[in-house]
């Protein structure tokens, strides 16, 4: 017994030893060593073409299923009007009786009351704080609301889909994401001890584009780059959309900035500190958060001096799913510096980037992103804005947010993001408490006239 | 393999509903779905703060009042069905309906019932009378603080000196039918649902 296991017991670890050194050298010629150049063979350009394939055909074989008709989750309620909007004061006029003006009118309450359950029907807000709802079933049973089994087929697939997701997608891709933390970590370090001036800068850069990149190849990214000579240059700031914290590894991984966050514990702690070393970064502590005069002199110090790069900042202040952009805080746009706007559109189908803060934590999320098929998106940068004259730093955020929302075919709302957790503030109920008032009292003076 | 929404709704309750409020088949389904989004506590019933959490109702000076119309007298959860009874009385009225025999009672959605909703948002105890009192909190809900307590007592005195027929300084539900009978309730108080 025991001589039959012996040469079994070398042939295993020799199997072992072998398969270990195919992986790592494989790993390195195709992932790592690109992404310390910046190029690429094209391999997940093709993984995405043939997954749009295996999907449409997934979608096919269900619309010929027995069992019922998917039913869409929709994404409205109610049928749009194309009318322009009405002021309040229209609409009363319209609905009253006529005659002698009231001040007045029972049938006034029927305004409200419609409004009013119309949002109950179909409102602008809080469908954005869910994931997108998609047309065709990308075989992750997380992104699928109504499935009921059509096929053996189908099933096997998704179940051949699982396999490959978390048995063989998920190990490559961990291991790729601490491969690029702990070099981002180590290199920043080293390249911390160098005295400042150009060789640090240059070396700088280059270990935080590489390490972003092998970041980027850890989530199987594939990500389109538009108008890149609208690239955001030192003493500027670059604005754009948020929508899950990878946004700040697809933007990094293509140009040199500088960070603003929380001060963190933990393994983030350990990052911030490392990538500060290297070139500086804007980290807050919690208590200086609080103070805006603090923060707004922190950034125009940083945008005040050339040789610092630009700064990021996602203005909504919270993550949004990707369907619309939401209220930019004015803080950022205060500054007075130019602004290099850039619109980021996730393709929902290979795997949905969002991230739902109340539903899952960080490291769920990640492990959700890291088992998805892919992270599909397009980048636009678009062109630089600043400040025009007479215009306050709220009529210049949402001009900025017009022009992202429109590059990247997002619905451009006025909500605040903060919805998503607070309640909305009773100023805007007042306001319009304030315009009924108005048709009411209006009417009194216009009658005491004649 | 995950079911979400509709597997919950099964096609008898559909078909209920379809005969209690006159909803298609795709209306009570997409509604559901919307049902399903509010309701945040996933226990197939909303509460007031599942309503409150919509900012363009809560903003709505008379958001509360509606909210209160979707809950039966002292209950604090609305299901489903009772969703779908409170939305029909906003279904368009179809000229088809107009003409319709009234064998098993009135429709939820028509005139008489779309006018009897309104009236419910002013009679704040349900007593089926508007009295000076509630006509002036529901005024005062509807305009805040920009109109003084004795210019607001005046309009609600004109507003019930007009309507009131019989003088007992409320206004029931036959005399605010009579003070509305020029107003197209109809076409008022329909919403427009995808079909």
């Amino acid at each position: 017994m025991e001589s039959y296991l012996f040469p079994f017991d070398s042939l295993i670890c020799m199997l072992l030893g072998i398969s270990f050194t195919v992986w790592f050298t494989l790993l390195l010629v195709f992932i790592i060593v690109p992404a310390i150049f910046g190029v690429s063979f094209g391999i997940r350009r093709l993984y995405m073409k043939s997954l749009i394939k295996l999907f449409e055909w997934a979608t096919l074989r269900m619309d010929n299923g027995e069992t019922l008709k998917r039913s869409l989750p929709p994404t409205s309620y109610l049928q749009h009007h194309h009318n322009p909007p009405v002021s309040l004061e229209q609409e009363i006029h319209e609905m009253r009786r006529g005659g002698a003006e009231p001040e007045f009118d029972m049938s006034d309450i029927f305004y409200f009351c419609r409004r009013g359950v119309e949002s109950i029907v179909d409102d602008e807000v809080t469908k954005r704080f869910t994931a997108e709802e998609l047309e065709s079933w990308n075989l992750l049973t997380r992104s699928n609301y109504n499935f009921h089994h059509i096929s053996t087929r189908l099933t096997a697939l998704w179940g051949v889909g699982v396999l490959i997701r978390y048995g063989f997608l998920l190990p490559l891709r961990v291991t790729l994401a601490f491969t690029g933390v702990g070099l981002l970590v180590v290199l920043t370090s080293i390249v911390g001890l160098f005295p400042n001036g150009r060789m640090k800068n240059y070396l700088s850069d280059k270990v935080h584009l590489m390490c972003y990149r092998i970041c980027v190849r850890s989530l199987t990214a594939i990500i389109t780059y538009h108008d890149s000579e609208n690239k955001p240059k030192n003493g500027g700031i670059c604005v754009a959309n948020h929508t899950s914290p990878i946004d700040v590894i697809i933007l990094a991984s293509d140009g040199c900035y500088a960070m603003v966050g929380q001060v963190h514990g933990g393994l983030m702690g350990v990052i911030q500190r490392a990538m500060v070393k290297a070139c500086p970064h804007i980290w807050f502590e919690r208590s200086e958060v609080k103070d805006r005069h603090l923060v707004a002199k922190r950034l125009s110090d940083h945008v005040a001096d050339t040789s610092k790069l630009p700064i990021l900042i996602f203005p909504e202040g919270t993550c949004i799913n990707n369907t619309s952009v939401m209220m930019f805080k004015k803080g950022s746009f205060e500054i007075g510096c130019t602004v290099y706007p850039v619109a980021i559109k996730y393709d929902p189908r290979f795997g949905d980037a969002f991230w739902n803060s109340s539903t899952f934590g960080m490291v769920n999320y990640l492990l959700h992103m890291m088992s998805s098929w892919a992270i599909v998106c397009s980048v636009w940068y678009l062109p630089p804005m600043s400040r025009m004259e007479g215009e306050d730093a709220v009529q210049f955020a949402n001009r900025v947010k017009a022009a992202i929302a429109r590059k990247g075919g997002l619905a451009d709302l006025l909500w605040d993001g903060g919805l998503k957790r607070g309640k909305v503030k009773e100023v805007f109920k007042e306001e319009q408490q304030k315009l009924y008032s108005k048709v009411l009292v209006g009417s009194s003076e216009d009658r005491s006239r004649s | 393999m995950g079911s979400r929404a509709s597997s919950l709704l099964r096609e008898e309750d559909i078909e209920e509903i379809k005969k209690q409020t006159g909803f298609s088949h795709s209306q009570i389904t997409r509604l559901y779905s919307r049902f399903h989004s509010l309701d945040k506590g996933e226990n197939g019933a909303l509460s007031r703060e599942d309503f409150q959490r919509i900012p363009e109702l809560a903003i709505n000076p008379l958001g509360d009042r509606i909210i209160n119309a979707f809950f039966p007298e002292g209950e604090d959860q609305v299901n489903f069905r009772g969703f779908m009874r409170t939305l029909a009385h906003f279904r368009p009225v179809e000229d088809n309906e107009k003409n319709k025999d009234p064998t098993s009672g009135e429709p939820l959605n028509s005139r008489t019932n779309k006018l009897f909703f309104a009236f419910r948002l002013y009679d704040l105890d349900r007593d089926d009378k508007i009295s000076r009192d509630e006509l002036l909190q529901v005024l005062r809900m509807m305009v805040g603080v920009n109109i003084s307590d004795e210019q607001l007592g005046s309009i609600a005195d004109r507003t019930i000196q007009e309507a009131d027929t019989n003088g007992d300084m409320c206004i029931s539900f036959s005399e605010f039918t009579k003070v509305l009978e020029k107003v197209d309730v109809e076409q008022k108080m329909s919403i427009r649902f995808l079909h």
